[in-house]
């Protein structure tokens, strides 16, 4: 780490502007892409993020030029790269298996780039020596990659595709396939590292805790479009689809009616049994809606009152510091409600659920409720 | 010490014991399964040779008087050194010519829709399930005076009067790589469709062209595909009696020809002994030859 702080000023390039626009990308027949336009800060990560099959990896690939595209522009500081076959791109790229070349060592892997673009001698070996400090193994640099663990294999895939001092860092699935804990730590070094770099990265993930974690921004993507491109924090408080609601956390979803709006106040009656209070933005009374609670915005509570409605608890399970606990309300509706483990000596059934006082749900038309959710 | 001693008392000294006698009783089932195959191999492979190498140490071809004479008639003859020298030679011609058409060929394969490999596996395949004799007559139809590639070459006016392609040593280096073509793309295409195909787009992205892709990471990562390729098809075009002789005619000889004609023309098998021996060992000196050097060049891939 000491290390790093004389080697990061000749080795950082400054951040790139990365700009997605309109781009569609079609394999026969079928939409994997399906007009995406992205507009990402220099310096900055972004997370796409959705479920397998929905274009993320595609339009990965199409960046780093793997893929052509159908119709569309990918632009690099202003500058169409579409016409660039991938080994001109500059583009540094991370796979989910790493790809290292197996029959090449550490030094090997991480000079490739360099020789690739015919440097030679010295300042290869330098500039070799000096990713893999950044990257932490310098004592390796003679083994082979089956020689490594998962992690320092990750590590040497990192410190080849920033040997070449890239203009965008792609980095696909590339915790996936380390344990918990190492997750967590190679999360946090290739944060570092980026930081360090000012490298406009993209990260392409299934797991929404990693683009959390990792991403100033994400992207979350479903069947070949962005439902919605925004913060960590405003697509978990704020998700502007169903889609996105679902995907990101856990979410209640209650079936209810809009009774009366009024101001920006609306009262909804629950089709479980109680009528709440909410802000409203752009629903019309008497409009069927879904509202999506997150599971520590819902109390249970042994009394009933006027917003709180009747349900059947189910199981308890304790999770790390948090309790869990399920429970159906009428019309047979699952619901999950989270609360902080405490010692409860004398459990009474608590046999009511109510939001919480600074609760915020999310409300959607009903109409948009897909069948599948 | 038996094993039921040591298995009544575990807790005693030799309580590790049933565990090794455990171990070594599964080493001799092991041992069982491959005893038929072993049987088979010592009475029809093992014996024969050991009674080839016991016939090559007679002096005459009545087999009565035991002697070196016909070893040393064989290599005193400087016209059998040409022969086991074209042998070879021959060998390593089939070699290059099935690697410079069948490695791009293994490449195209990888690129191709999963429907289209069947295909191309399929007439891949084909020359192997096509009985010697038709493959080799079909050759002959092909390279005739008459055959195919002459008259086409004549009717596109490249050649004035037809090309001696049967009983040279070209023809039967073309049909021989035909031949033998399914020996050198199965254990290529096997070994490279076990590649990464992310290597590839990892090596583009790093800014390394298609060739230099090809050269320092294709090639490299599927040697043991192309060594083990290259050494079957040198052991069977060296041995390919059929075709050596059909299309190469008379004119042509090499080893497997020469021991014909010593056993089942002249009668001298003492002499077609030695020649046999002569070619196992200098054809298992080449195998042995190729596959130290593809050992060494694919070490990093098997420890």
């Amino acid at each position: 780490m000491q290390a790093l702080a004389p080697a990061s000023p000749q080795v950082a390039p400054a951040g790139r502007t990365l700009d997605v626009d309109n781009l569609t990308v079609r394999y026969g027949s079928a939409v994997a892409v399906d007009g995406v336009s992205l507009a990402i800060e220099p310096g900055e990560v972004v997370a796409l993020l959705g479920p397998s099959g929905c274009g993320k990896t595609t339009l990965l690939r199409v960046i780093a030029g793997f893929v052509r595209q159908a119709g569309g522009r990918v632009l690099v500081d202003g500058t169409g790269i579409d016409h660039l076959p991938a080994n001109q791109r500059n583009v540094g790229i991370v796979f989910q298996n790493y790809a290292l070349f197996p029959h090449m060592t550490v030094t090997e892997n991480v000079a490739y780039g360099l020789r690739a673009r015919g440097q030679r001698g010295a300042a290869v070996d330098q500039r070799v020596e000096r990713m893999l400090d950044m990257v932490q193994l310098g004592a390796f640099r003679e083994r082979l990659p089956r020689q490594l663990s998962g992690g320092q294999q990750q590590r040497v895939a990192l410190a080849r595709a920033l040997a070449v001092e890239p203009s965008i860092l792609l980095l696909d699935e590339p915790f996936a396939a380390l344990d918990r804990n190492l997750r967590l730590d190679m999360q946090i070094e290739v944060k570092r590292l980026q930081r360090q770099l000012g490298l406009t990265t993209i990260l392409v993930t299934h797991d929404q805790d990693e683009a959390m974690s990792v991403a100033d921004r994400i992207a979350v993507m479903n069947k070949g479009t962005v439902e919605q491109f925004d913060t960590p924090v405003a697509i978990y408080d704020r998700p502007k689809t169903l889609f996105v609601n679902g995907f990101i956390g856990t979410t209640n979803l209650l079936p209810g009616k809009v009774m009366a709006v009024v101001g920006d106040t609306a009262t909804v009656a629950l089709d479980a049994g109680a009528t709440v209070r909410l802000p409203a933005q752009g629903i019309a009374a008497g409009s069927s809606v879904i509202l999506s609670v997150r599971p520590e915005q819902l109390v249970l509570s042994p009394v009933a009152t006027a917003d709180s409605w009747p349900i059947e608890p189910g199981l308890s399970l304790p999770l790390g510091s948090q309790l869990v606990h399920e429970a159906r309300a009428a019309g047979g509706t699952a619901l999950k409600i989270v609360e902080p483990r405490r010692r409860s000596a004398s459990e009474t059934q608590r046999r009511f659920c109510a939001l919480t006082p600074d609760a915020r749900p999310s409300l959607f038309p009903r109409s948009t409720h897909p069948a599948t959710e | 010490m038996s094993i039921t001693t040591a298995a009544h008392d575990p807790s005693g000294p030799s309580g590790h014991l049933p565990s090794f006698a455990r171990e070594a009783r599964l080493r001799l089932a092991e041992w069982q399964l491959a005893l038929p195959l072993s049987l088979a191999f010592a009475a029809l492979f093992l014996a024969p040779l050991l009674l080839l190498v016991a016939t090559s140490f007679f002096n005459d071809d009545k087999i009565t008087q035991p002697g070196f004479a016909s070893w040393a008639k064989f290599f005193g003859d400087p016209f059998n050194y040409k022969v086991i020298f074209d042998t070879l030679l021959l060998g390593l011609k089939t070699v290059c010519a099935t690697v410079v058409v069948g490695y791009p060929l293994a490449l195209v394969y990888m690129d191709l829709s999963p429907r289209l490999q069947k295909v191309l596996l399929f007439i891949i395949v084909m020359p192997m399930l096509l009985s010697v004799v038709v493959r080799t007559f079909a050759w002959i139809v092909v390279l005739g005076r008459e055959g195919v590639v002459n008259q086409t070459l004549l009717w596109l006016g490249l050649i004035s009067e037809p090309l001696r392609l049967l009983q040279t040593e070209l023809g039967l280096v073309i049909s021989l790589t035909q031949i033998e073509m399914p020996l050198m793309l199965l254990p290529l295409i096997s070994v490279m469709s076990r590649l990464d195909p992310n290597l590839r787009d990892a090596s583009a992205a790093l800014g390394a062209s298609r060739w230099r892709t090809l050269f320092t990471v294709i090639v490299p990562l599927s040697m043991p595909g192309l060594v083990a390729g290259c050494l079957l098809v040198f052991a069977s075009s060296t041995t390919a009696f059929i075709s050596q002789t059909v299309i190469g005619g008379v004119r042509l000889i090499y080893l497997p020809l020469l021991i014909w004609q010593q056993s089942l023309v002249v009668y001298n098998w003492p002499l077609a002994a030695v020649a046999s021996l002569s070619l196992v060992v200098s054809v298992l000196t080449v195998i042995a030859a190729l596959s130290y050097l593809g050992r060494r060049s694919s070490r990093h891939l098997h420890g």
